[in-house]
């Protein structure tokens, strides 16, 4: 079903297209569909972070000559040329523990944000879609989670997975099992808004004359509808569990016998960091988590813009670049016309 | 008519995540394999008890706590304890109680941030609002200047600040809430002191605040200036001065929601913060319960977090059903 318009994008994409200094004065036509989308400098600058940082987790650990488990000094050694970022307060090297940190928190991440934006879009696009008795109890269970405080939630959960004998539950996956299934509520009732508005949409009533299933009308008549907002909800849900398992962490509640930056910052203000002077124990971390923060909020921020134009303010250069390429269109149509009245 | 029935409903929403928080408050700490009186009687055998006189304690302990009576008969026990305002004992600190603990903990807590909050709501508006209204640089600047602080996480600008300012400019002291050797009372000499130990964390709660709502206040003030409302007064000529008290009407209610909802989470919502600062407040209280297994003092805290986040967001519904119309109109289906 779906190979023909990724067809249509292939053979598009493989169409030259006209020098880079002149791509504004090309007619939209000509370029792939997704070139259309008005991305700012701002969903640039956000991708940019996220793709370094990425970068830095995922092939960092293959290329840094020291493993994260390797002792190789003792307590807060200053930076140096063997090691640039000095050591942690297990004589850990910092550049390789930072690393894998981000690697696990960024998985965390991920875990947690897929599986929260999966349980949301699940039981709000049943409930708003399905209506009756099991919008009732549905939306009832999401008003009761969304009241309590999540972090008293993640507290009391967490405290009680430290004790278990499972190792999963223990480690990266569970805290994310955790975050996830506490992060769903507000996803739910947005996406269950949104539904509930498509559901009464004509081709809805269409697909179901033609005999359609539920579940297919779901996934392929309602679903695409939310889609922009799923993205964006998607973004948010990553950042917080990022956060959420940092701040867990901090307190002491964090997953065992792995590195994540949370767990880092822990150990950074158990051991005096701060006070002792020795930043390079407690900054990367910071820093990293304030970026990782920053660029998906930012990131999000400028998703809304381009799936709603009208939060767009005014941006004369583009106003302008619209503008010469509509003027070029009416040009090129008015030449056609003039042609075709030549040819009759 | 309309109006009623919305209360209604609202009360037994929030009376069921009560009861929902309440179980769970009761229940979780409760599936850790071991129980609480194992940590206390650890800690008196730390003292050097022969294990007889241990087994003897043990025993007690379990009464005490009414550890050996089915799990609902402890919730009843549980309930009505909390309806007498009774927490209970620390396992920790036994035999201390857990109200003491917490009476200690929650005015630093309180001091640090509703000051905090509310001076960040008033600036964060100010700013949010002019930078809407100015547009062009000044609107630039500080659109990106709150947005930096109102996505980074707080405990992150709270180690900076605690970073720069105490230990690079050494202006501050480095942790705690008042010097070593002092103890709290309304002194002037006190306050002075514990005044220097103040600022710092209530800077890094007053920037995220600020930068939180200035980001909030902006963006409505921006959809209210391009709504039709205002295009047509506009068109009617009616002036700037008169259209900004408009405006100002309608781009309150969600920011005045927002104050309300953040004095509600206010006491699980600088957490971090304390810990950073080693702030005597109820993060601290909680960081350390947490490292000692003492489930009492954990309780404790949760449970008071989230009733003050159940209150002020019930507060709030409520208020919404008598100033806002349009609730009263679609909930009786008229539309």
């Amino acid at each position: 079903m779906s190979s023909v318009p990724q067809a249509a994008v292939l053979t598009q994409e493989v169409e030259p297209t006209p020098g880079g200094g002149g791509a504004d004065k090309s007619i939209s036509a000509n370029r792939p569909s997704w070139r259309n989308l008005n991305f700012g400098p701002r969903m640039w600058v956000a991708l940019t972070i996220i793709i370094l940082i990425v970068l830095l987790a995922e092939v960092g650990p293959f290329v840094y000559p020291y493993a994260s488990t390797l002792k190789v000094g003792s307590l807060y050694d200053e930076p140096s040329a063997a090691h640039l970022l000095g050591t942690d307060n297990f004589g850990h090297d910092i550049i390789a523990v930072l690393m894998n940190s981000t690697r696990n928190s960024l998985l965390n991440g991920l875990l947690a944000g897929t599986l929260a934006v999966f349980l949301g879009v699940l039981i709000g696009i049943l409930a708003g879609y399905v209506g009756g008795w099991i919008e009732e109890l549905l939306m009832g269970i999401t008003n009761i989670v969304v009241a309590i405080p999540s972090i008293v939630v993640l507290i009391l959960i967490s405290m009680s997975l430290q004790h278990t004998n499972i190792g999963f539950l223990k480690g990266i996956g569970g805290l994310a099992f955790v975050i996830g299934i506490t992060s769903w509520p507000w996803t739910a009732r947005a996406v269950r808004a949104q539904a509930s508005s498509v559901a009464t949409r004509e081709h809805i009533d269409i697909a179901k004359l033609s005999g359609a299933r539920t579940p297919s009308i779901l996934i392929r008549d309602v679903l695409p509808y939310l889609a922009s907002y799923v993205v964006m909800a998607w973004v948010l849900q990553l950042a917080s569990a990022i956060l959420a398992e940092s701040t867990l962490s901090m307190l002491g509640l964090g997953p065992s016998g792995v590195d994540s930056l949370g767990i880092e910052l822990h150990w950074a203000l158990a051991f005096q960091s701060v006070s002792t002077g020795a930043w390079w124990a407690f900054l990367p971390p910071t820093i990293i988590l304030t970026l990782i923060s920053f660029s998906l909020l930012y990131l999000q921020s400028s998703l809304d813009e381009v799936f709603n134009p009208r939060l767009r303010r005014g941006k004369k250069k583009n106003l302008a670049a619209a503008a010469a390429r509509r003027a070029e269109t009416a040009r090129k149509l008015a030449e056609q016309n003039e042609k075709v009245e030549v040819l009759s | 008519m309309g109006l009623r029935r919305y209360l209604a409903r609202k009360t037994v929403w929030y009376l069921g995540a009560l009861v929902v928080a309440v179980i769970l408050n009761f229940l979780l700490p409760r599936l850790i394999p071991g129980n609480p009186v194992d940590v206390i009687v650890s800690q008196l055998g730390r003292g050097g008890l022969s294990s007889e006189a241990q087994q003897r304690i043990y025993a007690d302990f379990t009464r005490q706590f009414g550890l050996d009576k089915p799990m609902w008969q402890q919730f009843i026990t549980y309930v009505v304890a909390i309806f007498h305002g009774d927490l209970g004992k620390s396992f920790a600190n036994y035999p201390t109680p857990v109200n003491s603990l917490i009476g200690q903990a929650l005015p630093w807590t309180l001091a640090l941030q509703i000051p905090a909050i509310l001076l960040g709501w008033i600036i964060g508006n100010v700013l949010g609002a002019v930078a809407a209204y100015k547009g062009g640089a000044w609107d630039k600047s500080v659109f990106t200047t709150s947005l930096v602080f109102s996505s980074a996480p707080y405990y992150c600008l709270a180690l900076i600040l605690l970073y720069v300012g105490a230990v690079v400019l050494g202006a501050f002291p480095v942790g705690g809430a008042y010097s070593l050797g002092t103890s709290p009372s309304m002194t002037w000499g006190f306050i002075a002191d514990a005044s220097t130990f103040y600022w710092l964390p209530f800077m890094s709660l007053l920037l995220i605040n600020v930068g939180g709502q200035a980001v909030g206040m902006r963006s409505m003030a921006i959809y209210e200036l391009g709504s039709d409302y205002v295009n047509y007064s506009r068109s009617l000529g009616i002036g700037d001065r008169k259209m900004t008290t408009y405006i100002f009407r309608n781009a309150m209610l969600p920011q005045i929601t927002g104050l309300a909802l953040s004095i509600g989470a206010m006491i699980g919502g600088a957490l971090i913060t304390e810990l950073v600062f080693s702030y005597p407040g109820m993060g601290y209280l909680l960081f350390n319960a947490i490292s000692s297994s003492d489930y009492s003092v954990i309780q404790g805290v949760t449970l008071i977090i989230t009733v003050a986040v159940l209150v002020a967001n019930y507060l709030v519904e409520v208020l919404y059903g008598f100033i806002d119309p349009r609730i009263r109109a679609a909930k009786s289906g008229e539309k």
